[in-house]
């Protein structure tokens, strides 16, 4: 490595001593456990702002964070998977004696051979790990694979089928809970309120415009030329800008999770903050 | 004399007005008192398995009672009851006896064999008693008595009797035997009713069908058929077109833009698990992109975020190498599990692409809040990028940060659109033919429903 790079790995490890003996100080007035703590405040503070080092280039203490996160998140999914799924949902319908090893209670059934099958599916997955095995894997895959697509065919083609052309049937005159009564009335009562007529109608008339000009634009069969491709065009407008809608809520989103980060480090860390 | 002919007519007055002074109070309506004449009782009252469920439910339907809503012993509110054997109380004891030593189990620090044995016992006499009480219920209407399961308030005229099928739940409701049912017409005052006649035996029993799903039956055999098909047609040689997609069609040439750099290729398939569509289409195109980066001799790197979605990718990564005759080019770490969190799989790929600093990054499959980083990461590192998902709320951040978006359906369409093969041409038509079902049906509907013809628009409501 450089030489800048130790100088700066010094400093780093110095200004993290510094912060350890700061926050273990003004944690130590009612807190019997202030130099654990002051020590996890600051390499929290620590892993924040090596994350956040990312922004100006790839660098060592970057590493660090990755590597550790993608470590300790492996390991904890790992755990939890094996605590949650065997020991909590598979055991206890396997085995008493296991059951009362791992104390959880015992769930008899008439049908729990059947969990035998997961089991035996599971271990023919492990055979992925055998050069000569590795074959046997394919067929719980196969399993996983054609099951869940065929479950989902169903549920998909009620969701987003079925649903969503029922969901299309809007009344494009009137809306919401008013009634057309001619456009006499419709013009002597016009409200702009969100809760108005006008606001209704319009919003019916952009779900038939959205949904028709939408789907013609994902049509895969036909060139978009002509009267087609001009619906095209609107379909693709419309995506777009209900994109741009969803772009701009979903970063006000991210925003206050950086908040959160900044508020951490301002405030639990550096005490500036109240 | 004349004294006493004077007071005579004043004490007659006297004597003659007091006994109206006391009359009694007038008498009023006793509504607490039993002689208030009672509401008519509810009639037509049947019983019936419900329909479309899995059993352990009774429906109940009637006719109003005339009462309902009407004079002073308006109907308020109808009251279900049934008849229940009088071993429920030993049932109802067994399980509560059950439920504390489950619960004794639970928090127990070890099980004693006591412990277990007690359990045993309770829970292999509740399945005796379980098992007699059809033959139980034959008894009706001795060693019993009513008990009330429900109400509903005026103006309804159907109370479904919804049980649970957990034998050791008080609220079980057993399959095939024989209930007997009556609805009280209730007023205000709950002491005045009216019984109804009773209606039984009545059985629930589970359907094999859910009739309300006929929509959906339709929708698939459709679907199904049209997918046939096409793919039928497709195999005999049929010349199927599909529009050109911007998208793929540049990833031969990032594919050749990066053997030229002599950088390797990132694919990433996204956060998705195997089931999923768009990670199942992600497949089929990093089968297509494995198998030019193989002729080409690229180098490729695939980081996985679930182990399955991993054993998956390495299958097909290892064909599309076999396919193109690179079987020696081809090794198991080209594709690796990095882990299964979010953001530390983001951070492990934004390490692999400032690193590695590969030429093209490819994105398909399904992602969520990470991908802006990993987009706009991969522009810092100089990458061409070209990702598709069917997330919504991540298009965006890829419009905005990837140099070509496969948006929703173009994802699913591009894997037909690479390889050209009649199955997958053949289901690409079927979905287009159905979204020209989708259009013809919503405009039927919509005009359907402008003009209030229900009957078309009820076809499309599915039970649940």
């Amino acid at each position: 490595m450089k030489r800048t790079t130790y100088i700066m790995m010094a400093v780093v490890f110095g200004l993290f001593v510094l912060s350890w003996i700061y926050k273990g100080i003004s944690l130590q007035s009612n807190n019997d456990h202030y130099i654990l703590d002051g020590f996890l405040v600051t390499f929290s503070a620590f892993l924040t702002l090596a994350v956040l080092s990312f922004l100006y280039t790839d660098n060592p203490f970057y590493k660090f964070a990755e590597h550790l996160f993608v470590g300790v998140s492996a390991a904890f999914w790992m755990c939890l998977g094996f605590w949650t799924t065997i020991v909590q949902n598979l055991i206890p319908r396997l085995s008493e004696g296991v059951s009362g090893f791992f104390k959880v209670p015992y769930l008899p059934g008439p049908y729990n051979f059947f969990f035998f099958i997961p089991v035996i599916l599971g271990i023919m997955l492990l055979m992925r790990l055998s050069p000569k095995g590795g074959w046997i894997s394919r067929w719980p895959l196969a399993w996983i694979i054609g099951t869940t697509a065929g479950l989902n065919f169903i549920r998909y083609l009620r969701s987003d089928f079925i649903k969503q052309i029922s969901s299309t049937f809007v009344p494009l005159l009137g809306g919401g809970q008013h009634e057309w009564q001619g456009i006499g009335h419709f013009f002597s009562n016009f409200d702009l309120s969100a809760s108005g007529q006008f606001v209704a109608l319009v919003a019916n008339w952009v779900i038939f415009l959205g949904v028709f000009c939408g789907l013609v634009y994902f049509f895969f069969s036909k060139e978009h030329t002509g009267t087609f491709g001009r619906a095209s065009r609107v379909g693709i407008w419309i995506l777009m800008i209900t994109f741009g809608a969803s772009f701009g809520y979903t970063v006000m989103g991210r925003i206050s999770l950086l908040v959160g980060r900044i508020t951490f480090l301002f405030r639990d860390w550096l005490g500036l903050v109240s | 004399m004349r004294y006493w002919c004077r007071i005579a007519p004043l004490l007659l007055l006297l004597f003659s007005v007091s006994p109206f002074a006391q009359t009694d109070a007038p008498e009023l309506p006793d509504t607490a008192s039993t002689d208030l004449a009672p509401p008519a009782p509810v009639s037509m009252l049947r019983a019936h398995d419900t329909d479309d469920d899995h059993g352990h439910s009774i429906t109940l339907e009637w006719e109003l009672s005339p009462d309902d809503g009407a004079g002073q012993n308006s109907v308020v509110t109808y009251e279900v009851f049934r008849w229940v054997p009088s071993v429920m109380d030993i049932l109802d004891t067994l399980r509560s006896r059950l439920s504390i030593v489950n619960s004794e189990i639970r928090e127990a620090d070890g099980v004693t064999s006591e412990m277990k044995e007690r359990r045993v016992s309770l829970q292999t006499r509740l399945k005796e008693l379980l098992g007699q009480l059809p033959e139980i219920h034959e008894q009706y209407p001795n060693d019993g008595e009513w008990h009330q399961v429900g109400n509903v308030g005026s103006r309804n005229t159907r109370y479904v009797n919804s049980g649970s099928k957990d034998t050791e739940s008080s609220g079980f409701i057993p399959d095939f035997t024989g209930f007997y049912y009556r609805v009280d017409a209730v007023t205000v005052d709950s002491s005045i009713r009216a019984v109804s006649k009773i209606v039984g035996p009545v059985q629930s029993y589970g359907q094999w069908f859910n009739t309300g799903r006929y929509p959906v039956l339709f929708a698939v055999l459709i679907f199904g058929f049209l997918t046939l098909g096409f793919v039928i047609k497709a195999k005999k040689g049929a010349k199927l077109y599909v529009r050109p997609l911007t998208g793929i069609e540049e990833v031969n040439d990032a594919i050749g833009r990066a053997t030229e750099m002599g950088k390797p290729i990132l694919y990433v398939l996204g956060l998705g698990t195997a089931d999923m569509i768009a990670t199942i289409a992600s497949f089929t195109i990093l089968g297509r992109v494995a198998k030019r980066v193989a002729e080409h001799r690229t180098r490729l790197i695939v980081p996985t975020y679930d182990p399955i979605v991993m054993s998956v990718a390495q299958e097909v990564v290892k064909s599309s190498y076999l396919d193109a005759g690179q079987a020696d080019a081809y090794d198991d770490d080209i594709v690796f599990f990095v882990t299964q969190a979010q953001f530390a799989y983001v951070a492990a790929v934004n390490g692999i692409m400032l690193r590695e600093l590969p030429a093209t990054n490819v994105y398909m499959g399904k992602f969520y809040a990470e991908s802006l980083i990993l987009a706009e990461t991969g522009a810092l590192a100089g990458s061409i990028q070209i990702a598709g998902t069917d997330e919504i709320a991540q298009i965006p951040f890829f419009i905005v940060a990837c140099d070509y978006t496969l948006i929703g359906e173009e994802l699913y369409a591009a894997s037909a659109y690479l390889g050209r093969e009649p199955i997958l041409l053949g289901s690409l038509k079927a979905q287009d033919y159905a979204k020209a079902a989708v259009i013809t049906l919503a405009l039927a509907g919509l005009v359907a429903a402008n003009f209030g013809w229900t009957t078309f628009t009820d076809l499309f409501i599915v039970a649940n």
